[in-house]
Protein backbone atom coordinates (compact mmCIF):
# COMPACT_ATOMS: atom_id res chain seq x y z
CA UNK A 1 0.00 0.00 0.00
CA UNK A 2 2.87 2.45 0.77
CA UNK A 3 4.08 1.80 -2.64
CA UNK A 4 1.37 2.80 -4.49
CA UNK A 5 0.91 5.99 -1.99
CA UNK A 6 4.64 6.61 -2.74
CA UNK A 7 3.90 6.50 -6.43
CA UNK A 8 0.74 9.03 -5.65
CA UNK A 9 3.09 11.40 -4.25
CA UNK A 10 6.35 10.77 -6.99
CA UNK A 11 3.80 11.79 -9.26
CA UNK A 12 2.40 14.82 -7.50
CA UNK A 13 5.28 16.13 -6.95
CA UNK A 14 6.49 15.79 -10.57
CA UNK A 15 2.86 17.25 -12.17
CA UNK A 16 3.72 19.91 -9.68
CA UNK A 17 7.45 20.70 -11.11
CA UNK A 18 5.87 20.92 -14.89
CA UNK A 19 3.35 23.19 -13.74
CA UNK A 20 6.33 25.41 -12.33
CA UNK A 21 8.45 25.08 -15.80
CA UNK A 22 5.44 25.36 -17.98
CA UNK A 23 3.58 28.59 -16.70
CA UNK A 24 7.11 30.89 -16.72
CA UNK A 25 7.46 29.05 -20.01
CA UNK A 26 3.43 30.04 -21.10
CA UNK A 27 4.68 33.17 -19.76
CA UNK A 28 7.79 33.94 -21.59
CA UNK A 29 6.25 33.01 -24.72
CA UNK A 30 3.51 35.73 -24.77
CA UNK A 31 5.73 38.04 -22.89
CA UNK A 32 8.61 37.37 -26.19
CA UNK A 33 5.80 38.48 -28.58
CA UNK A 34 5.98 41.64 -26.65
CA UNK A 35 9.31 42.19 -26.78
CA UNK A 36 10.08 40.93 -29.91
CA UNK A 37 7.45 44.21 -31.09
CA UNK A 38 8.82 46.66 -28.48
CA UNK A 39 12.66 45.61 -29.69
CA UNK A 40 11.58 45.69 -33.08
CA UNK A 41 9.90 48.87 -32.66
CA UNK A 42 12.94 50.91 -30.99
CA UNK A 43 14.99 49.26 -33.28
CA UNK A 44 12.53 50.99 -36.42
CA UNK A 45 12.10 54.30 -34.51
CA UNK A 46 8.84 53.33 -33.68
CA UNK A 47 7.46 53.24 -30.09
CA UNK A 48 5.43 49.74 -30.28
CA UNK A 49 2.38 48.66 -28.52
CA UNK A 50 1.96 50.51 -25.73
CA UNK A 51 -2.03 51.15 -25.03
CA UNK A 52 -2.90 47.92 -23.10
CA UNK A 53 -1.48 48.29 -19.79
CA UNK A 54 1.47 50.31 -18.67
CA UNK A 55 4.04 50.37 -21.12
CA UNK A 56 1.56 48.11 -22.79
CA UNK A 57 2.43 45.27 -20.98
CA UNK A 58 -1.00 43.74 -20.69
CA UNK A 59 -1.22 43.49 -24.98
CA UNK A 60 0.19 39.63 -25.02
CA UNK A 61 -3.36 39.20 -22.57
CA UNK A 62 -5.63 41.17 -24.93
CA UNK A 63 -4.18 39.14 -27.74
CA UNK A 64 -4.37 36.11 -26.53
CA UNK A 65 -8.12 36.70 -25.57
CA UNK A 66 -8.87 37.97 -28.81
CA UNK A 67 -7.27 34.96 -30.47
CA UNK A 68 -9.52 32.82 -28.22
CA UNK A 69 -13.19 34.89 -28.82
CA UNK A 70 -12.74 34.27 -32.88
CA UNK A 71 -14.08 31.83 -35.08
CA UNK A 72 -11.72 28.45 -35.59
CA UNK A 73 -12.61 28.16 -39.61
CA UNK A 74 -12.32 24.41 -40.61
CA UNK A 75 -11.61 24.85 -44.72
CA UNK A 76 -14.35 22.68 -46.84
CA UNK A 77 -11.75 20.94 -48.24
CA UNK A 78 -9.54 20.06 -46.17
CA UNK A 79 -8.83 17.41 -44.20
CA UNK A 80 -10.61 17.75 -41.04
CA UNK A 81 -9.02 15.53 -38.50
CA UNK A 82 -5.43 16.40 -39.80
CA UNK A 83 -6.19 19.92 -39.61
CA UNK A 84 -7.00 20.25 -36.24
CA UNK A 85 -4.31 17.51 -35.50
CA UNK A 86 -1.82 19.85 -36.60
CA UNK A 87 -1.75 22.59 -34.16
CA UNK A 88 -1.26 19.83 -31.41
CA UNK A 89 1.34 18.12 -32.86
CA UNK A 90 3.57 21.09 -33.19
CA UNK A 91 2.65 22.38 -29.84
CA UNK A 92 3.03 19.25 -27.91
CA UNK A 93 6.80 18.42 -28.83
CA UNK A 94 7.90 22.31 -28.32
CA UNK A 95 6.65 22.13 -24.93
CA UNK A 96 8.05 18.63 -23.83
CA UNK A 97 11.78 19.33 -24.90
CA UNK A 98 11.69 21.50 -21.79
CA UNK A 99 11.44 17.96 -19.31
CA UNK A 100 15.56 17.53 -19.46
CA UNK A 101 16.67 21.16 -19.70
CA UNK A 102 18.66 21.60 -16.50
CA UNK A 103 17.96 25.02 -15.33
CA UNK A 104 20.14 24.77 -12.50
CA UNK A 105 22.60 22.64 -10.92
CA UNK A 106 20.76 19.27 -10.42
CA UNK A 107 17.62 21.40 -11.80
CA UNK A 108 16.10 19.80 -14.52
CA UNK A 109 12.79 17.60 -14.00
CA UNK A 110 14.28 14.60 -15.84
CA UNK A 111 18.06 14.37 -15.72
CA UNK A 112 18.62 11.55 -18.51
CA UNK A 113 21.47 10.14 -19.41
CA UNK A 114 20.39 10.68 -23.26
CA UNK A 115 19.03 13.98 -22.81
CA UNK A 116 20.47 16.00 -26.03
CA UNK A 117 18.80 13.18 -28.21
CA UNK A 118 16.06 13.46 -26.48
CA UNK A 119 15.57 17.09 -27.52
CA UNK A 120 16.65 16.74 -31.11
CA UNK A 121 13.97 14.18 -31.33
CA UNK A 122 11.35 16.47 -30.28
CA UNK A 123 12.12 19.60 -32.14
CA UNK A 124 12.31 17.63 -35.10
CA UNK A 125 8.50 16.31 -34.52
CA UNK A 126 7.61 19.65 -34.78
CA UNK A 127 8.36 19.32 -38.89
CA UNK A 128 5.36 17.05 -38.61
CA UNK A 129 2.91 19.66 -37.44
CA UNK A 130 4.28 22.02 -40.44
CA UNK A 131 4.08 19.27 -42.98
CA UNK A 132 0.87 17.71 -41.99
CA UNK A 133 -0.85 21.55 -41.62
CA UNK A 134 0.13 22.73 -45.05
CA UNK A 135 -1.43 19.26 -46.88
CA UNK A 136 -4.22 19.34 -44.45
CA UNK A 137 -5.11 23.21 -45.23
CA UNK A 138 -5.46 21.76 -49.02
CA UNK A 139 -4.83 25.39 -50.10
CA UNK A 140 -1.51 26.03 -52.74
CA UNK A 141 -0.37 28.71 -50.44
CA UNK A 142 -0.23 26.30 -47.25
CA UNK A 143 1.05 23.53 -49.75
CA UNK A 144 3.71 25.17 -50.84
CA UNK A 145 4.68 27.14 -47.47
CA UNK A 146 4.80 23.51 -46.36
CA UNK A 147 7.44 22.27 -48.67
CA UNK A 148 9.82 25.21 -48.30
CA UNK A 149 9.29 24.65 -44.57
CA UNK A 150 10.36 20.90 -44.38
CA UNK A 151 13.31 20.94 -47.15
CA UNK A 152 14.50 24.02 -45.13
CA UNK A 153 14.13 22.19 -41.61
CA UNK A 154 15.48 19.15 -42.99
CA UNK A 155 18.14 20.82 -44.59
CA UNK A 156 19.18 22.73 -41.18
CA UNK A 157 18.77 19.95 -39.09
CA UNK A 158 21.98 18.39 -40.35
CA UNK A 159 24.31 21.42 -39.94
CA UNK A 160 22.76 21.21 -36.40
CA UNK A 161 23.35 17.81 -35.56
CA UNK A 162 27.27 18.41 -36.92
CA UNK A 163 27.84 21.13 -34.66
CA UNK A 164 26.38 18.80 -32.09
CA UNK A 165 29.03 16.30 -32.48
CA UNK A 166 31.70 18.88 -32.03
CA UNK A 167 29.94 19.58 -28.41
CA UNK A 168 29.63 15.81 -27.51
CA UNK A 169 33.30 15.22 -28.62
CA UNK A 170 34.42 17.58 -25.78
CA UNK A 171 31.86 16.63 -23.22
CA UNK A 172 31.49 13.53 -23.60
CA UNK A 173 28.32 12.65 -22.73
CA UNK A 174 24.97 13.16 -23.97
CA UNK A 175 23.58 14.80 -20.29
CA UNK A 176 22.88 18.65 -20.60
CA UNK A 177 24.26 18.50 -16.59
CA UNK A 178 27.28 16.91 -17.47
CA UNK A 179 28.20 19.04 -20.61
CA UNK A 180 27.53 22.06 -18.58
CA UNK A 181 29.78 20.72 -15.64
CA UNK A 182 32.19 19.86 -18.59
CA UNK A 183 32.38 23.84 -19.11
CA UNK A 184 33.30 24.59 -15.78
CA UNK A 185 36.16 26.62 -14.38
CA UNK A 186 35.00 29.81 -15.87
CA UNK A 187 34.58 31.81 -19.40
CA UNK A 188 37.57 30.49 -20.69
CA UNK A 189 36.28 27.10 -20.26
CA UNK A 190 32.69 27.56 -22.00
CA UNK A 191 32.45 25.64 -25.86
CA UNK A 192 32.03 28.94 -27.42
CA UNK A 193 36.00 29.13 -27.61
CA UNK A 194 36.88 25.88 -28.96
CA UNK A 195 33.77 25.35 -30.54
CA UNK A 196 33.47 29.04 -32.11
CA UNK A 197 32.34 27.95 -35.76
CA UNK A 198 30.77 24.99 -34.59
CA UNK A 199 28.58 27.82 -32.20
CA UNK A 200 27.46 30.26 -35.58
CA UNK A 201 26.40 27.27 -37.36
CA UNK A 202 24.50 25.57 -34.20
CA UNK A 203 22.82 29.50 -33.65
CA UNK A 204 21.94 29.95 -37.23
CA UNK A 205 20.79 26.48 -37.70
CA UNK A 206 18.72 27.34 -34.91
CA UNK A 207 17.15 30.44 -36.27
CA UNK A 208 16.68 28.38 -39.93
CA UNK A 209 14.65 25.77 -37.99
CA UNK A 210 12.11 27.86 -35.95
CA UNK A 211 11.79 29.67 -39.60
CA UNK A 212 12.35 33.11 -38.28
CA UNK A 213 13.33 35.93 -40.12
CA UNK A 214 15.79 36.17 -42.46
CA UNK A 215 15.05 32.15 -43.01
CA UNK A 216 11.30 33.22 -42.74
CA UNK A 217 10.56 31.97 -46.33
CA UNK A 218 7.90 29.44 -45.23
CA UNK A 219 5.83 32.18 -44.13
CA UNK A 220 6.87 34.88 -46.44
CA UNK A 221 3.83 37.39 -46.23
CA UNK A 222 4.77 39.18 -49.69
CA UNK A 223 4.86 35.64 -51.67
CA UNK A 224 2.77 32.83 -50.50
CA UNK A 225 0.65 35.04 -47.68
CA UNK A 226 1.38 33.14 -44.70
CA UNK A 227 3.28 29.59 -45.69
CA UNK A 228 1.50 26.52 -43.92
CA UNK A 229 -0.72 27.74 -41.32
CA UNK A 230 -2.65 30.82 -43.83
CA UNK A 231 -6.19 28.88 -43.61
CA UNK A 232 -5.48 28.45 -39.12
CA UNK A 233 -7.90 31.28 -37.61
CA UNK A 234 -8.44 32.04 -33.76
CA UNK A 235 -7.20 29.42 -31.26
CA UNK A 236 -5.73 26.97 -33.90
CA UNK A 237 -3.22 29.73 -35.26
CA UNK A 238 -2.32 30.77 -32.00
CA UNK A 239 -0.97 27.08 -31.31
CA UNK A 240 1.32 27.49 -33.91
CA UNK A 241 2.59 30.76 -32.67
CA UNK A 242 3.07 29.34 -29.48
CA UNK A 243 4.83 26.32 -30.59
CA UNK A 244 7.18 28.67 -32.99
CA UNK A 245 7.98 31.20 -29.96
CA UNK A 246 8.57 28.15 -27.06
CA UNK A 247 11.02 26.59 -30.15
CA UNK A 248 13.11 30.21 -29.89
CA UNK A 249 13.41 30.21 -26.47
CA UNK A 250 14.35 26.33 -26.35
CA UNK A 251 17.15 27.47 -29.24
CA UNK A 252 18.00 30.26 -26.98
CA UNK A 253 18.07 27.86 -24.16
CA UNK A 254 20.23 25.18 -25.43
CA UNK A 255 22.47 27.31 -26.86
CA UNK A 256 23.42 28.84 -23.07
CA UNK A 257 23.98 25.19 -22.08
CA UNK A 258 25.81 23.90 -24.87
CA UNK A 259 28.13 27.05 -25.64
CA UNK A 260 27.70 29.63 -23.15
CA UNK A 261 28.28 27.59 -20.16
CA UNK A 262 24.39 27.07 -18.64
CA UNK A 263 24.46 28.28 -15.17
CA UNK A 264 27.80 28.96 -14.34
CA UNK A 265 29.12 32.71 -14.28
CA UNK A 266 31.78 33.50 -16.43
CA UNK A 267 34.40 34.09 -13.51
CA UNK A 268 34.94 30.58 -12.00
CA UNK A 269 32.84 29.70 -9.37
CA UNK A 270 31.27 33.42 -8.35
CA UNK A 271 27.15 32.76 -8.11
CA UNK A 272 26.49 30.40 -9.85
CA UNK A 273 22.95 29.77 -10.17
CA UNK A 274 19.48 29.68 -12.46
CA UNK A 275 19.60 33.83 -12.90
CA UNK A 276 23.04 32.99 -15.33
CA UNK A 277 20.68 30.48 -17.38
CA UNK A 278 17.95 32.83 -17.61
CA UNK A 279 20.18 35.63 -19.01
CA UNK A 280 22.25 34.09 -21.33
CA UNK A 281 18.81 32.60 -22.56
CA UNK A 282 17.91 36.35 -22.66
CA UNK A 283 20.97 37.55 -24.65
CA UNK A 284 20.33 34.76 -27.20
CA UNK A 285 16.87 35.59 -27.80
CA UNK A 286 17.45 39.21 -28.33
CA UNK A 287 20.00 38.50 -30.98
CA UNK A 288 16.46 36.42 -32.83
CA UNK A 289 14.38 39.44 -32.38
CA UNK A 290 18.21 41.87 -33.62
CA UNK A 291 18.75 39.21 -36.69
CA UNK A 292 15.09 39.77 -37.49
CA UNK A 293 14.89 43.46 -37.50
CA UNK A 294 18.46 43.75 -39.59
CA UNK A 295 18.14 41.62 -42.17
CA UNK A 296 16.34 41.42 -45.78
CA UNK A 297 14.66 37.63 -46.10
CA UNK A 298 17.23 35.30 -47.81
CA UNK A 299 15.81 33.75 -51.29
CA UNK A 300 14.79 30.04 -51.07
CA UNK A 301 18.04 29.35 -53.39
CA UNK A 302 20.51 31.14 -51.13
CA UNK A 303 18.74 29.16 -48.02
CA UNK A 304 19.45 25.93 -49.54
CA UNK A 305 23.36 27.31 -50.54
CA UNK A 306 23.88 28.47 -47.01
CA UNK A 307 22.62 25.37 -45.79
CA UNK A 308 23.89 22.81 -48.08
CA UNK A 309 27.66 24.03 -49.06
CA UNK A 310 28.83 26.30 -46.28
CA UNK A 311 27.87 25.08 -42.78
CA UNK A 312 27.87 21.31 -43.72
CA UNK A 313 31.83 21.56 -44.84
CA UNK A 314 32.27 24.01 -42.37
CA UNK A 315 31.22 21.66 -39.26
CA UNK A 316 32.59 18.58 -41.29
CA UNK A 317 36.17 20.40 -41.04
CA UNK A 318 35.73 21.70 -37.92
CA UNK A 319 34.73 18.11 -36.39
CA UNK A 320 38.22 16.94 -38.03
CA UNK A 321 39.62 19.15 -36.04
CA UNK A 322 38.34 18.92 -32.91
CA UNK A 323 38.85 14.87 -33.18
CA UNK A 324 42.76 15.09 -33.93
CA UNK A 325 43.30 17.58 -31.59
CA UNK A 326 41.28 15.79 -28.69
CA UNK A 327 42.98 12.47 -30.32
CA UNK A 328 46.81 14.08 -29.81
CA UNK A 329 46.17 16.43 -26.84
CA UNK A 330 46.71 19.58 -28.62
CA UNK A 331 46.34 23.05 -27.03
CA UNK A 332 44.12 23.88 -24.04
CA UNK A 333 41.11 23.07 -24.44
CA UNK A 334 41.58 19.09 -25.83
CA UNK A 335 43.30 17.67 -23.40
CA UNK A 336 41.82 14.00 -23.20
CA UNK A 337 39.30 13.22 -20.31
CA UNK A 338 41.21 11.15 -18.00
CA UNK B 1 17.09 3.44 -15.75
CA UNK B 2 13.62 3.67 -17.27
CA UNK B 3 12.01 5.32 -14.20
CA UNK B 4 14.36 8.07 -15.47
CA UNK B 5 12.01 8.80 -17.94
CA UNK B 6 8.91 9.14 -16.60
CA UNK B 7 8.81 12.65 -15.88
CA UNK B 8 9.77 13.00 -19.65
CA UNK B 9 6.73 10.65 -20.64
CA UNK B 10 4.49 12.68 -18.24
CA UNK B 11 5.42 16.01 -19.47
CA UNK B 12 4.62 14.80 -23.47
CA UNK B 13 1.22 13.52 -22.23
CA UNK B 14 0.47 17.39 -20.71
CA UNK B 15 1.72 19.09 -23.55
CA UNK B 16 -0.99 16.89 -25.82
CA UNK B 17 -3.28 17.54 -23.01
CA UNK B 18 -2.49 21.21 -23.10
CA UNK B 19 -2.72 21.93 -27.03
CA UNK B 20 -6.00 19.56 -27.28
CA UNK B 21 -7.53 21.90 -24.47
CA UNK B 22 -6.41 25.30 -26.04
CA UNK B 23 -8.04 24.21 -29.12
CA UNK B 24 -11.22 23.19 -27.78
CA UNK B 25 -11.52 25.92 -25.74
CA UNK B 26 -11.13 28.20 -28.73
CA UNK B 27 -13.83 25.79 -30.66
CA UNK B 28 -15.90 26.23 -27.34
CA UNK B 29 -15.75 29.58 -26.68
CA UNK B 30 -15.44 31.07 -30.15
CA UNK B 31 -18.62 31.41 -32.69
CA UNK B 32 -19.40 29.09 -35.36
CA UNK B 33 -20.70 30.71 -38.23
CA UNK B 34 -19.33 28.87 -41.08
CA UNK B 35 -20.58 29.60 -45.20
CA UNK B 36 -19.41 28.79 -48.51
CA UNK B 37 -17.62 31.79 -49.00
CA UNK B 38 -15.81 31.67 -45.86
CA UNK B 39 -14.87 28.09 -45.83
CA UNK B 40 -13.33 27.95 -49.24
CA UNK B 41 -9.49 27.71 -49.29
CA UNK B 42 -7.68 31.42 -49.64
CA UNK B 43 -6.56 32.12 -52.60
CA UNK B 44 -5.96 35.61 -53.37
CA UNK B 45 -10.01 36.09 -53.60
CA UNK B 46 -10.54 34.01 -56.56
CA UNK B 47 -12.07 30.53 -56.62
CA UNK B 48 -10.36 27.98 -55.98
CA UNK B 49 -9.61 26.14 -59.66
CA UNK B 50 -8.16 22.88 -58.97
CA UNK B 51 -6.72 20.39 -56.20
CA UNK B 52 -4.35 22.11 -54.11
CA UNK B 53 -2.57 18.36 -54.02
CA UNK B 54 -0.64 19.18 -57.06
CA UNK B 55 2.70 17.78 -58.59
CA UNK B 56 5.50 19.31 -57.00
CA UNK B 57 9.46 19.84 -57.80
CA UNK B 58 11.28 16.96 -57.50
CA UNK B 59 14.33 18.27 -55.80
CA UNK B 60 12.28 18.62 -52.51
CA UNK B 61 12.32 14.82 -52.61
CA UNK B 62 15.96 14.62 -53.70
CA UNK B 63 16.27 16.98 -50.28
CA UNK B 64 14.74 14.18 -48.47
CA UNK B 65 16.87 11.50 -49.86
CA UNK B 66 20.19 13.74 -48.74
CA UNK B 67 18.39 14.19 -45.45
CA UNK B 68 18.46 10.58 -44.61
CA UNK B 69 21.82 9.57 -45.44
CA UNK B 70 23.54 13.06 -43.47
CA UNK B 71 21.38 12.30 -40.79
CA UNK B 72 22.63 8.69 -40.66
CA UNK B 73 25.84 9.70 -40.74
CA UNK B 74 25.46 11.55 -37.35
CA UNK B 75 23.35 8.52 -35.49
CA UNK B 76 26.91 6.81 -36.28
CA UNK B 77 28.18 9.94 -34.97
CA UNK B 78 27.07 10.43 -31.96
CA UNK B 79 28.41 7.30 -29.95
CA UNK B 80 31.62 7.68 -31.42
CA UNK B 81 31.87 11.10 -30.30
CA UNK B 82 30.78 10.32 -27.01
CA UNK B 83 32.94 7.27 -26.10
CA UNK B 84 35.67 9.16 -28.02
CA UNK B 85 37.94 8.54 -24.51
CA UNK B 86 37.71 5.03 -24.12
CA UNK B 87 37.90 3.49 -27.76
CA UNK B 88 41.31 2.28 -29.34
CA UNK B 89 43.36 3.79 -32.02
CA UNK B 90 41.38 1.44 -35.45
CA UNK B 91 38.25 2.86 -33.98
CA UNK B 92 39.55 6.26 -34.42
CA UNK B 93 41.09 5.81 -37.82
CA UNK B 94 37.60 3.74 -38.76
CA UNK B 95 35.30 6.91 -38.24
CA UNK B 96 38.26 9.15 -40.11
CA UNK B 97 37.69 6.96 -43.07
CA UNK B 98 33.94 6.68 -43.15
CA UNK B 99 33.93 10.27 -43.14
CA UNK B 100 36.31 10.45 -45.75
CA UNK B 101 34.10 7.98 -47.94
CA UNK B 102 31.04 10.23 -46.50
CA UNK B 103 32.99 13.25 -47.59
CA UNK B 104 33.93 12.00 -51.19
CA UNK B 105 30.27 11.45 -51.78
CA UNK B 106 29.47 14.38 -50.63
CA UNK B 107 31.50 15.98 -53.13
CA UNK B 108 30.08 13.60 -56.30
CA UNK B 109 26.72 15.40 -55.33
CA UNK B 110 28.06 19.16 -55.15
CA UNK B 111 29.83 18.37 -58.74
CA UNK B 112 26.58 16.19 -60.04
CA UNK B 113 24.46 19.51 -59.13
CA UNK B 114 22.53 17.98 -56.38
CA UNK B 115 22.93 20.46 -54.22
CA UNK B 116 22.15 23.24 -56.58
CA UNK B 117 18.52 24.95 -56.64
CA UNK B 118 18.32 26.82 -59.87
Amino acid sequence: MSGFLDTVIYTATTLLKIVLVMVPLILSVAYLTLAERRVIGSMQTRIGPNRVGPFGLFQPFADVFKLLVKEVIVPTNASRFLFLTAPVLSLAPALAAWAVIPFFDGGAIADVNAGLLYVLAMTSIGVYGVIIAGWASNSKYAFLGAMRSAAQIVAYEIAMGFALIGVLMLAGSLNLSEIVRGQSGGFFHWYLIPLFPLAVVYFISGVAETNRAPFDVAEGESEIVAGFHVDYSGMAFALFFLAEYANMIMIAALTAILFLGGWMSPIDGVGDGIWWFLGKTAFVLFLFLWLRATFPRYRYDQIMRLGWKVFIPVTIVWIAVVGFAIWFEIGPWFQQRA
Amino acid sequence: MLANYFPVLLFIVIGLVLGVALLTAGRVIGPSKPNREKNSPYECGFEAFEDARMKFDVRYYLVAILFIIFDLEIAFLIPWAVTLDTISGAAFAAMGIFLFILVIGFIYEWKKGALEWE
